[in-house]
């Protein structure tokens, strides 16, 4: 085939992957539920051989798939049938580091923590860290705009990247963003940031460090009412703290979580609060006292503060561990990412536990409390006939509450094949279209990760028929399509 | 005086689409002197205002276009919350929407953030009169494109601004200044210094051999910061930094042309020759008495950085850095999604869009 030998000529022997036993390991991201095994799998090692691989398949009309660790949760690297899987991972390297511009510029497969552990000699580091950092790239991070647990307090993955390069289907180099992180005539960066992989890819990234905070403490609380625990969070905010993370945990949660971890969560608890304070330690010292108060005020049960960084480090691992542990308690769980405003938790919580109920399906609840950032996960056993398809349904129905609450269908994990659906819920026909024209003006034969991220207004006209009759359409009387 | 004019601005740009004739969009004339002059009748906002929705639990602030600026700080403060990038006024009629689509920040940008950190979402009535909504208004969001941050900075060039929810955050509890006798490089070089180290600062400038740096936390977080760093106390520390977000200050005077230029932090103060003015650790520079834009442009260039004529007389030429043709093929082909007909503010940020 000719394409095939191109890819050969152009990179080496070794780094074209057709044979299906070797293919068959990237038939899926971290969405394991959804999978297509790839025809050909290239792995470029030098931004020369990317834009030798999408010269070539542009010439030859094939789709590009970019990949880069497939950590994704929403399908996004999900190989296309008859497609050229790009990965990336070969690219990891960091390019520069230098503490006095505190800026790191990298390959687009590196890791996410390899930048903070390259950084921590210089007393820096890297910001957003997502609980997949030991695997993900910065270029997925870029890709999905990817979050993490410090979020509230020192942005997303946009707000602390400083420019990238990419590469259109043509092959083309663009430098988009500066050093400066100033917008320079339209500010293309917040475009190609979360755009999934659908407008041209990332060769390189330039990212901004930060100071390591002079004091880090970890308040652990726990309450008998998940509604109080939530009322929790609104307070803390309000009294003008902006806590580093404020991560919050159900029931079912501690109770996976400790057992996985032994971290030393109270396991009849019914909610629990982690909240990091860090800062100068003066600011550190107030604000300790005062949410410690306000916690007790609003009915804690448990407040403890962690001794010193062994305590914190462990009493972290239970929720870092939140997702394996509660993955023990089924044979199979799917992990939801709506956001809604924070006001609306315990009635959004309470309206998930319903449906929970409604499908017969246990849901545990871990999530971004500060930033409203959801991930129920569902547990269900895929084995057992049509219970995969209960799941999915399940989940987007919750993805509709998020809607309906004012929120979004994905607050961090990105839309990929999996929101295709309840996007049609966030978005009218005119605001889709927009996206397709987006998406157009970058990749106009739409070669790049065709089918992901924005759905055609036909897949939103079956979606629509599908689910609106549960009332759950916004804008009821816009015209739909 | 609260009102939802989108009816009203619908009609009139699908009259202008209709007509094919461009329109100049103005919020609270404000900020009209920023970008190249722009072509067609007046299109003005003010008239769309007012709050939409804010608790301050929720960190979350949504106002129409053409409220003003000054409404939203006053009821913010109420909160003791905050916009973090200190948007210029430039004048008592300023307002959110103007604040945005020219994303213009003050003296806190490089320790807080940019207007383009902190908007979580838009409605953009588009070209065909259109009203789109992007992003949302909650923290977290990255479904569809991020047209929302997009339009930050894009003068109007791709559609009107009616309404912005944005992120605000608690005002720090107590700020104060100190000043240091110190040259440019020397300034530039302690700046560097202290933002590798956690600390308090929330604005620097450096003006007429002398470095001003803003603390602010709490009583004991300022005093601790400067007894560490050491300086002298500024007493009139707000009304300085008000006069430099607001460009009252007195190297701002005069009529001759100003030039902003953005360059990494470091950039050799002997770059640029003529009058300056440093700010956000060094990364935004003002100059004076510089009429050759093209030589300083190419001196930024060179720093890796770029200039643009922030108040200047001749608005024909290209106010802002121009772009590269392969950039600005895309960018055109940007602003006809949103705006085929290209009625809003034609030309007002490069002659192309
Ligand atoms: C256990 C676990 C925990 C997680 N925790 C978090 C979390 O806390 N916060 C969070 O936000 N996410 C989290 N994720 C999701 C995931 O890790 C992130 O989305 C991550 O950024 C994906 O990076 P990746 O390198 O694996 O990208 P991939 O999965 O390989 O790709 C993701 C998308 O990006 C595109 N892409 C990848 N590289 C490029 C490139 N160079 N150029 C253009 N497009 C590219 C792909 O086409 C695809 O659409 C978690 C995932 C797991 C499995």
């Amino acid at each position: 085939m000719a394409l095939i030998d191109e890819l050969r000529r152009a990179l080496k022997r070794q780094a074209v992957l057709t044979a299906r036993e070797a293919c068959v390991a990237f038939e899926c991201d971290a969405l394991t539920a959804h999978r297509q095994i790839p025809d050909i799998v290239v792995l470029p090692e030098s931004v020369e051989e990317v834009q030798a691989v999408l010269r070539i398949c542009r010439a030859h009309g094939v789709p590009v798939v970019t990949r880069g660790a497939g950590t994704g949760l929403s399908g996004g690297a999900k190989p296309v049938a008859g497609g050229v899987l790009l990965v990336l991972s070969k690219l990891n390297r960091i390019l520069e580091l230098d503490p006095l511009r505190r800026i790191a510029r990298l390959q687009p497969g590196a890791t996410n923590l390899s930048i903070s552990n390259a950084a921590r000699p210089f007393g820096l580091f890297y910001a957003p860290d997502p609980s997949s950092q030991i695997a993900c790239t910065i270029g997925g991070n870029v890709a999905e705009n990817s979050g993490g647990v410090h979020c509230l307090k020192y942005g997303l993955t946009f707000n602390n990247v400083l420019q990238v390069k990419i590469l259109t289907i043509e092959g083309e180099a663009l430098t988009i963003g500066n050093e400066m992180q100033e917008t320079c005539g339209l500010e293309l960066l917040a475009l190609l940031t979360g755009s999934e992989g659908m407008l041209g890819v990332i060769v390189e990234v330039m990212v901004k460090l930060v100071p390591r905070p002079e004091r880090t403490e970890l308040l652990l609380a726990a309450f008998d009412d998940i509604a109080r625990c939530a009322e929790a969070v609104a307070a803390i905010i309000a009294a003008g703290i902006i806590p580093a993370g404020l991560e919050m945990m159900d029931a079912m949660t501690i109770k996976a979580a400790e057992s996985f971890a032994h971290c030393g969560y109270p396991a009849d608890a019914n909610a629990l609060l982690l909240c990091e304070l860090d800062g100068v330690s003066a600011d550190v010292d107030w604000q300790i006292l005062r949410v410690s108060e306000l916690l007790r005020t609003l009915g804690a049960t448990l407040v403890r503060q962690a001794a010193d960084a062994a305590e914190r480090d462990r009493m972290w691992s239970g929720r870092k561990s939140a997702f394996p542990a509660v993955a023990k308690l089924a044979p199979d769980y799917y992990c939801m990412d709506g956001t809604i405003p924070r006001r609306r938790l315990s009635e959004v919580l309470a309206q998930i536990a319903a449906l929970s109920q409604q499908y017969g399906l246990p849901i545990a609840n871990v999530f971004h409390a500060g930033d409203g950032n959801l991930h129920p996960l569902i547990l269900f056993d895929a084995g057992k006939q049509g219970e995969l398809h209960r799941a999915e349904e399940l989940g987007a129905d919750v993805l509709g509450l998020c809607v309906a609450a004012g929120g979004t269908v994905t607050g961090e994990h990105g839309v990929g094949i999996e929101k295709l659906g309840p996007m049609c819920l966030q978005f009218n026909a005119d605001e889709l279209n927009a996206f397709h024209a987006i998406k157009a003006a970058f990749d106009p034969a739409g070669l790049l990760n065709p089918g992901k991220a924005v759905p055609t207004l036909a897949r939103c006209a079956d979606y629509g028929a599908l689910h609106v009759h549960q009332g759950k359409m916004p804008h009821a009387h816009l015209p739909r399509f | 005086m609260d009102a939802d004019a989108t009816e009203p601005i619908r009609q009139r740009v699908l009259a202008a689409a209709g007509r094919g004739s461009p329109v100049r969009i103005i919020g609270g004339s404000t900020k009209q002197f920023y970008g190249r002059e722009v072509p067609g009748e007046p299109l003005n906002m003010a008239a769309h205002r007012g709050i939409i929705a804010y608790d301050p639990a929720e960190l979350v602030l949504t106002a129409r276009a053409g409220t003003p600026l000054a409404q939203i700080e006053a009821t913010l403060s109420q909160s003791g919350q905050c916009m973090p990038f200190e948007p210029p006024h430039f004048g008592s009629t300023a307002t959110l929407g103007g604040a945005i689509a020219c994303g213009i920040a003050g003296p806190a940008r490089a320790y807080a953030g940019a207007a383009k950190d902190f908007v979580l979402g838009v409605t953009l009535m588009n070209g065909e009169g259109q009203s789109l909504r992007f992003g949302g208004q909650v923290m977290k969001n990255v479904a569809g494109y991020d047209v929302a941050r997009t339009v930050v900075g894009s003068l109007g060039s791709l559609g009107l601004l009616m309404d912005v929810s944005m992120k605000v955050m608690p005002r720090a509890p107590q700020s104060a200044t100190r000043v240091f006798e110190l040259g440019a490089q020397a300034a530039l070089r302690q700046m560097s210094e202290w933002a590798q180290q956690p600390s308090c600062i929330s604005a620097t400038c450096w003006v007429d051999g002398r470095l001003f740096v803003r603390l602010s936390g709490s009583d004991a977080a300022i005093q601790t910061a400067a007894a560490r760093m050491g300086g002298e106390a500024h007493a009139a520390g707000g009304e300085f930094w008000s006069a430099v977000r607001e460009q009252s200050h007195a190297f701002f005077g005069g009529a001759e042309e100003l030039i902003r230029v953005a360059v990494p932090a470091l950039c050799a103060p002997q770059t640029f020759s003529g009058e300056c003015l440093m700010e956000w650790g060094g990364s935004q520079r003002w100059l004076r008495n510089r009429s050759d834009i093209e030589a300083v442009r190419a001196a930024a260039r060179s720093a890796g950085g770029f200039a643009t004529r922030f108040r200047t007389r001749d608005r024909s030429g290209d106010v802002f850095e121009p772009v590269p043709a392969a950039q600005m093929r895309l960018q055109k082909t940007l602003k006809a999604v949103f705006d085929p007909r290209a009625i809003f503010n034609r030309g007002r940020l490069h002659a192309e869009l």
